[in-house]
């Protein structure tokens, strides 16, 4: 209990003075740093080859995040496939296939970090650095950079006062963004957070792998092959930077990974941290507190609602175990050094962020416990990944404003600007992807049952391949990793599924924002719809409920709710009547 | 809020700029965050501590037995036994992974139906005895705990092969469990570090 109390409070503690900060950092006001960066951004700058004062319009700010992190990904590409006759690869590690190449470049460009590949066995410590950990740092300050555009926009951009009537706005400098968010916040932070963790026990070197000589060696195997590397880097901005990719396979449950409870919780807090923050800094960056308290609120709520259901689930036994051991918690897939409450925890934030780490086999929740984080991944806005949660909180909000502005019956207007057709179907596309890009996909793969590779039938193989598309689609990167996904079928799919999803709900409101920017502005007034009231807030949780869930509840129903309800009370008949006819009595089947 | 001026001439950049400066871009950051930040965050961490950034290994008599954070196989009535492992064959590192299996699968039940069964004749005890963590495979497969009640279990089967007594092996198993002073998480107790110490004992005791 203690971890969920210090997890989330740590996490408020610490994103309120952040928020403020990189408030301070977006509207290049002063601040602690300046002394040592502003000349080293000056440098970064005239290498880059940009004027930072020269401004964009929407469409060129769209421009420049599309191709400079596709170049990135090219790069990234050519060093997966070449990783073997490249330096830095003391185990000799072989180059990537096409596919499987294709896959990790996209779903580590969009900040996905989707994995079919296992780190310690097929990347080299050079793909571990330059294709993985600096995309890992490149994409969450790109969706930053894309949401302090959007927010400029959403108030007329920059120098609104000035500005001619019907001209595009200026929405910031891409380049600059994406420079001070990694400047100026995600390499200062992924430093500290790599020290701590290589305190605990995280390993941080570049020699290759130890042997040791078993204890208690078993037949013909006597020795036991250790993997380490320069992995507390790339751990602190995978946790930091709602990346999720791990350097081992099963990620931070690995001890060498996540080694004691205690940074258990500083890289559960490090999963939250930069996404709560984000909501301070709007509150201060818009210079519309309220505004950043009712995202807070809404966000909090649905954050606490998925974390207690999951809680509570895993808390409860596994029922596969009954009669063969002492009543207990769901222990499968979980380390015995943080138990069932951190690892529930830890799962649903890091679905609800688009993170994506894990530390305790998801695959091996109970069916309730499994859903929680589909549906964390389906709403993916609480609190989001970096920057583009907020994006896509903004993408509901014009949808509630829309509707609650149709219920009035006045024009809708968000912080005085009409939000006219042009802009609601931009939004509705952001939307309607969603159903389209996950559930289309996920039809086919199970109507040819030879491309999914489940490794658990019946209903919970239908939740594998639902799952594994929808983490694509969230870009978040989590699996139910018994899936065996490193197919041409699965790498070409999702890759397709990760790059549409990571760059339509950027450029979609990014568009609106920049039409919206060059509206002209109506006055408040007693009848103007306020959105920072308890009513609105109410509105808007129901729209998200809504709008996300119901798209889903079929598949919801074939999936983990059909497991709960049917398959688990059948594998524990033979075992527990008791068990069954109390579950029977609770859901009401007949005997 | 900022500037009500424009501190520039130039019109907006509608084009966001062109193959050169996505290229420069891409390599720059590329370096910075792929070379640069990784490289000396790596030495820093291997400087200030060393023993860690090594992978926190453990010798005996000058040979490396292990690492405190990897968890290890055994099978022998002499020593504590750690959890199921879906890694490779068991504990194996360069195939680290949890089973996957649902709670629905059959193959989970028929795989903890086994280690059950097991664990009952190895410790000779009821099944309601044994611990639920003790029969369930960790997410890593290379746990390197086990809970407390699950060393308990096992005391009276490790001091009669080694010819303790019950009282210091349970010394040992509590030397050797690993809690957070704050209460955070679990408490583990190392199954290779409390083996090692066993081990340690026998041998003073032989001489």
């Amino acid at each position: 209990m203690i971890d969920v109390v210090l997890i989330y409070g740590l996490a408020f503690l610490l994103a309120w003075p952040l928020g403020h900060y990189m408030a301070r950092v977006f509207r290049s006001e002063r601040t602690w740093l300046d002394p040592i960066l502003n000349s080293l951004e000056r440098g970064l700058y005239w290498l880059i080859g940009i004027n930072s004062t020269q401004g964009m319009t929407w469409f060129g700010y769209a421009r420049a995040l599309l191709f400079s992190n596709l170049l990135v990904g090219v790069v990234a590409y050519l060093v997966f496939i070449f990783q073997g006759s490249l330096p830095l690869n003391p185990n000799g590690i072989p180059g990537m296939s096409w596919d499987l190449a294709l896959h990790t470049a996209a779903s580590f460009i969009t900040n996905t970090n989707q994995q079919h590949y296992s780190g310690q066995a097929q990347l080299s410590y050079l793909s571990q650095m330059v294709g993985i950990t600096a995309l890992q740092i490149v994409t969450p300050a790109a969706g930053l950079a894309a949401l302090v555009a959007i927010l400029r926009g959403l108030f007329g951009g920059r120098y609104a006062s000035t500005a001619t009537a019907g001209e595009p706005r200026d929405l910031g400098n891409y380049y600059v963004d994406v420079t001070k968010a990694i400047t100026r916040v995600l390499i200062p932070m992924s430093l500290v957070l790599a020290l701590l963790l290589t305190w605990q026990g995280v390993p941080s070197t570049f020699e290759g792998a130890k042997t040791a000589t078993l204890v208690d060696p078993q037949g013909e195997v006597t020795e036991q092959t250790i993997p380490v590397g320069p992995v507390a880097a790339m751990v602190a901005i995978k946790q930091l930077g709602t990346n999720g990719g791990g350097w081992y396979g099963p990620n931070s449950a690995v001890p060498l990974e996540n080694p004691t409870p205690l940074t258990n919780l500083f890289e559960s807090v490090s999963i939250i941290l930069i996404p709560i923050a984000i909501v301070f800094m709007v509150g201060y960056f818009t210079r519309r507190k309220r505004f950043g308290m009712l995202a807070l609120g809404v966000m909090t709520v649905i954050s606490v609602v998925l974390a207690v259901t999951v809680i509570a689930a895993e808390n409860g036994s596994n029922p596969t175990f009954q009669g063969l051991a002492a009543a207990g918690p769901n222990w499968e897939g979980k380390e015995t050094r943080f138990g069932p409450t951190p690892s529930a925890l830890w799962a649903t934030l890091t679905t609800q962020t688009s993170n994506g780490s894990v530390n305790a086999m998801h695959d091996s929740f109970t069916p309730v416990g499994g859903m929680v984080p589909m549906i964390g991944m389906l709403i993916n806005e609480t609190y989001g990944g970096i920057g583009v949660g907020f994006v896509n909180f903004l993408v509901f909000l014009f949808i509630a404003v829309f509707i609650a502005g149709l219920m009035v019956g006045r024009t809708p207007e968000l912080f005085g600007r009409k939000l006219e057709a042009k802009e609601v179907k931009l939004a509705a596309i952001a939307l309607l992807i969603q159903p389209l890009l996950i559930l289309v996909p996920t039809a086919i793969a199970l109507s040819f049952p030879d491309l999914t590779g489940n490794s658990n039938p019946g209903f919970h193989g239908i939740s594998q391949v639902f799952y594994e598309y929808t983490s694509a689609f969230a870009n978040n990167g989590s699996g139910f990793e018994g899936l065996g996904d490193n197919t041409i079928w699965w790498n070409v799919t999702t890759s397709a599924n990760l790059i549409l999803a990571r760059f339509i709900p950027i450029f979609a409101p990014l568009a609106i924002a920049g039409f919206l920017a060059v509206k002209r502005v109506a006055p408040e007034t007693a009848g103007t719809l306020r959105i920072e009231t308890p009513i609105f807030a109410a509105t808007l949780v129901s729209v998200i409920f809504i709008l996300t869930l119901l798209n889903f509840l079929p598949v919801l129903v074939l999936g983990p709710i059909g497991e709960q309800l049917v398959a688990v009370p059948e594998i524990t008949a033979s075992v527990d009547q008791e068990w069954v006819q109390a579950s029977r009595a609770l859901f009401g089947r007949p005997q | 809020m900022q500037p009500s001026v424009k501190v520039q001439a130039e019109t907006l950049d509608r084009s966001g700029g062109e193959f050169s400066t996505w290229l420069r871009f891409a390599l720059l950051f590329l370096i910075l965050c792929g070379l640069i930040y990784p490289i000396a965050t790596t030495r820093l961490g291997d400087v200030l501590f060393p023993r860690q950034a090594q992978g926190s290994l453990l010798e005996r008599d000058g040979v490396v037995v292990g690492s405190e954070l990897v968890g290890q196989p055994f099978s022998s009535d002499r020593y504590f036994i750690g959890r199921p492992s879906a890694a490779g064959d068991g504990y194996d590192p360069t195939s680290l992974s949890g089973s996957n299996w649902a709670a629905s699968n059959p193959d989970l039940r028929t795989r903890a139906e086994a280690s059950s069964a097991e664990i009952a004749a190895r410790e000779n005890v009821d099944p309601s005895e044994i611990p639920v963590d003790l029969i369930a495979a960790s997410g890593s497969g290379v746990d390197p705990h086990i809970s407390p009640a699950a060393a308990r279990l096992q005391v009276s089967r490790v001091a009669e092969a080694r010819g303790l007594g019950a009282a210091q092996v349970q010394q040992l198993i509590d030397e050797n469990t690993e809690r957070s002073p704050i209460g955070l998480g679990q408490p583990g107790v190392n199954v290779l570090t409390l083996n090692l110490a066993l081990d340690a004992l026998s041998f003073g005791q032989s001489n």
